[in-house]
């Protein structure tokens, strides 16, 4: 029941972030509490998961889950690219299921790490499915330690904001963007290693 | 404060009933290949108004197929696809259903997997074949061997569309639809627009649009 309690908790502080979602929690959650009158108790795929030896596992990894900013817009994200101060701003744009962006992240990692002490920010910006954030996203987030900070979007009109992002993005991911209050600059590939991103961002300190 | 304790409740089944369904499904994804995306291109290529250039490509059934084939149709929705990336996979339901719809009124879709298959093996042409076996591709799906045609038309990832009109004409590049993960949830077609305009006898609008996808596997 702590699990329990803990992941409403989660669920909750998740839903903060998602403030239109948060008005349409009484309708929901009519519909949900219906589809467990109906379905949830005799859900077969339920009772063959409880019989796996894992289980304890799963469960606690399933409770200490990390929570992220969730857009469903990108326009209530469009600040993260606008920002005016002393700060350089590493904008990756990756998913769990891009072989090459999630090759890329150590770099990512690398920078966060040892820029920790200077104006540098790192903001990973996941383009991993709805569907799939609690069951893909979050758990890589944990099991890999990432920790720069990550957010994801959600918003699948991306015709409407590719080209705020950069008019030179088709997109195809990777992608990274480097600004700071002077200067900008759009990486439409993964990075080859380490010394590559560093050397840009180096250009701006 | 009623409003909140009712949504706690209902919270606490949905936390309930989800936790399992989420295990079993997060069980299933581990042992599932990622998907594989080299580097972006750069968009040379085709515009709109440009020609397309012919090709002959072997189909997936071991047949082989030139643009020119299709002369004398409407128009040719030319589709940058593959097997692998889950953009693709997502539109492969609306791909039979936009071919069903349009090839009758001389619009047929030719789609070509432009991956190589030694970066992504699960896009080498026998797959290919599997793939539209299981997913009774009606159209044509072509291997772009040795991956000489996808750099001609600037097809940069997958989906990527070009729509091709009676002369071969690029009149629209980009997106099928605004919403990849969705299909009931989408509210721009995009492709459908632009057939729906060369039937007018207008230009489309928009031309040209963007979509995120995987991007075209090379060496």
């Amino acid at each position: 029941m702590m699990n329990k309690l803990m992941l409403i908790f989660e669920l909750q502080k998740t839903q903060k972030k998602t403030k239109a979602l948060l008005s349409f929690v009484p309708f929901l959650c009519l519909l949900w509490f219906s589809s467990f009158l109906i379905g949830c108790g005799g859900n077969t795929s339920s009772a063959k998961v409880e019989t796996l030896d894992n289980v304890e596992t799963l469960e606690t990894t399933k409770t200490s889950l990390p929570t992220i900013p969730i857009y469903e817009s990108f326009d209530e994200m469009a600040h993260i690219f606008q920002y005016q101060n002393d700060t350089t701003y590493i904008i990756n744009f990756w998913a769990t299921w891009c072989k090459p962006c999630v090759e890329e992240l150590p770099y990512f990692e690398d920078i966060h790490k040892k820029y920790a002490n200077q104006p540098v920010k790192v903001i990973l910006v996941s383009l991993d499915f709805k569907t799939h954030i609690e069951t893909k996203l979050l758990p890589f987030i944990k099991e890999n330690k990432l920790e720069s900070e990550v957010i994801s979007l959600v918003d699948s009109d991306a015709n409407s904001w590719i080209d705020k992002v950069d008019t030179n993005w088709d997109g195809a991911i990777p992608i990274t963007i480097v600004y700071n209050k002077n200067k900008r600059k759009y990486i439409g590939e993964q990075f080859a290693n380490h010394d590559e991103l560093e050397s840009i961002l180096k250009t701006f300190l | 404060m009623k409003n909140l304790l009712f949504a706690l409740t209902c919270i606490v089944f949905f936390a309930a009933c989800k936790d399992n369904a989420t295990n079993a499904t997060a069980e299933k994804s581990a042992d599932k290949p990622k998907a594989e995306l080299v580097s972006n291109k750069s968009t040379d290529g085709l515009n709109v108004g440009d020609k397309a250039p012919d090709f002959n490509l072997k189909n997936h059934d071991g047949t082989m197929i030139s643009l020119s084939d299709y002369a004398g149709k409407k128009g040719t929705i030319v589709t940058f696809t593959c097997n692998h990336c889950p953009y693709a996979v997502m539109y492969e339901d609306r791909l039979n259903d936009l071919h069903s719809k349009y090839a009758s009124m001389g619009y047929p879709i030719l789609a070509i997997n432009p991956n190589d298959p030694e970066v992504k093996p699960a896009d080498s042409f026998e797959k290919m074949g599997e793939r539209a076996k299981e997913k009774g591709f009606e159209f044509a799906y072509l291997f772009d061997d040795g991956q000489k045609v996808y750099p001609q038309y600037g097809a940069t990832k997958t989906p990527h569309i070009f729509l091709l009109d009676n002369e071969h004409t690029v009149r629209y590049i980009g997106a099928i639809d605004d919403n990849p993960q969705d299909a009931s949830g989408v509210k721009k077609k995009f492709l459908e627009d632009a057939i729906a305009a060369l039937e007018a006898g207008t230009d489309p609008d928009p031309n040209y649009t963007k979509a995120i996808g995987c991007s075209i596997k090379t060496k």
